[in-house]
């Protein structure tokens, strides 16, 4: 299953890339699997998700829960908790 | 267009004087958000804003039409800077009309305590230490819910 992935914020410069194209290993079905995914790459991702507290997602473009699942060419943002206003 | 996402200044006084020439509007309510010159403890010199072009809309226009369902209003109008600025600009704008002034006042609250936890727009500031990501408050979240209570 093909996805793309957005990062913004203090995630975003963490990572060191704004968005990517990532296929997903077999059994990612939901947010949670996919977070859980990116951590197992490796740097940056591992510390990039451990030292933002409290990342928020959405999928296309609505915020999400961990359960939310997950399909083929859907668009899943990873964020910190949002400071507008 | 009810919602606008700009790197413009916006004019409080020309958005005002079109939306009360409906001759139904009794009330507008107006609340206008503004960069301070600090910021837990630290001196502001600068922000940025970020946000997620095309979630930031659709999440301001949800933020909208759940106030239109809760109050009688007749307009909202809600525009929110882009990019940098500095202290005593002026960064968010939420205006409401209504026939009266109970249901202009109520909407144009919920939608900024709305807008606070659910529209994706971060702040990054630039300090004395260097340049920081804005924490969220956990008083947005409670300001948040007391709607949920109602």
């Amino acid at each position: 299953m093909k996805l793309r992935v957005r990062y913004f914020a203090a995630l975003r410069e963490r990572i060191g890339r704004s968005e990517e194209t990532v296929e997903v290993p077999e059994g990612v079905a939901t947010v949670s699997d996919l977070r859980r995914a990116l951590i197992a790459r490796g740097e940056p991702w591992t510390s990039a998700f451990a030292e933002t507290r409290r990342v928020r997602a959405a999928v296309d473009q609505a915020m999400a829960g961990d359960d939310a699942p997950l399909r083929e060419g859907v668009e899943v943002a990873f964020f910190p908790p949002v400071t507008g206003g | 267009m009810s919602v606008r996402v700009q790197r413009e200044l916006f004019d409080v006084g020309a958005e005002i004087a079109q939306l009360r020439a409906d001759p139904r509007v009794g009330a507008v309510a107006s609340f206008v958000g503004v960069v301070r010159d600090v910021n837990d403890d630290a001196a502001v010199a600068a922000m940025t804003l970020e946000h997620y072009p095309g979630m930031t809309e659709k999440s301001l226009e949800a933020i909208v039409e759940q106030a239109r369902s809760r109050w009688n209003v007749y307009e909202i109008l809600v525009i929110h800077r882009i990019g940098e600025l500095r202290p005593t600009d002026p960064i968010v704008l939420v205006i409401v009309t209504s026939a009266h002034r109970g249901d202009a006042f109520a909407a144009c609250q919920f939608v900024m305590d709305y807008l606070k936890t659910d529209a994706p727009f971060w702040k990054k500031e630039a300090t004395p230490e260097g340049a920081r990501w804005v924490e969220a408050r956990d008083s947005d979240g409670a300001a948040r819910e007391r709607w949920e209570r109602k």
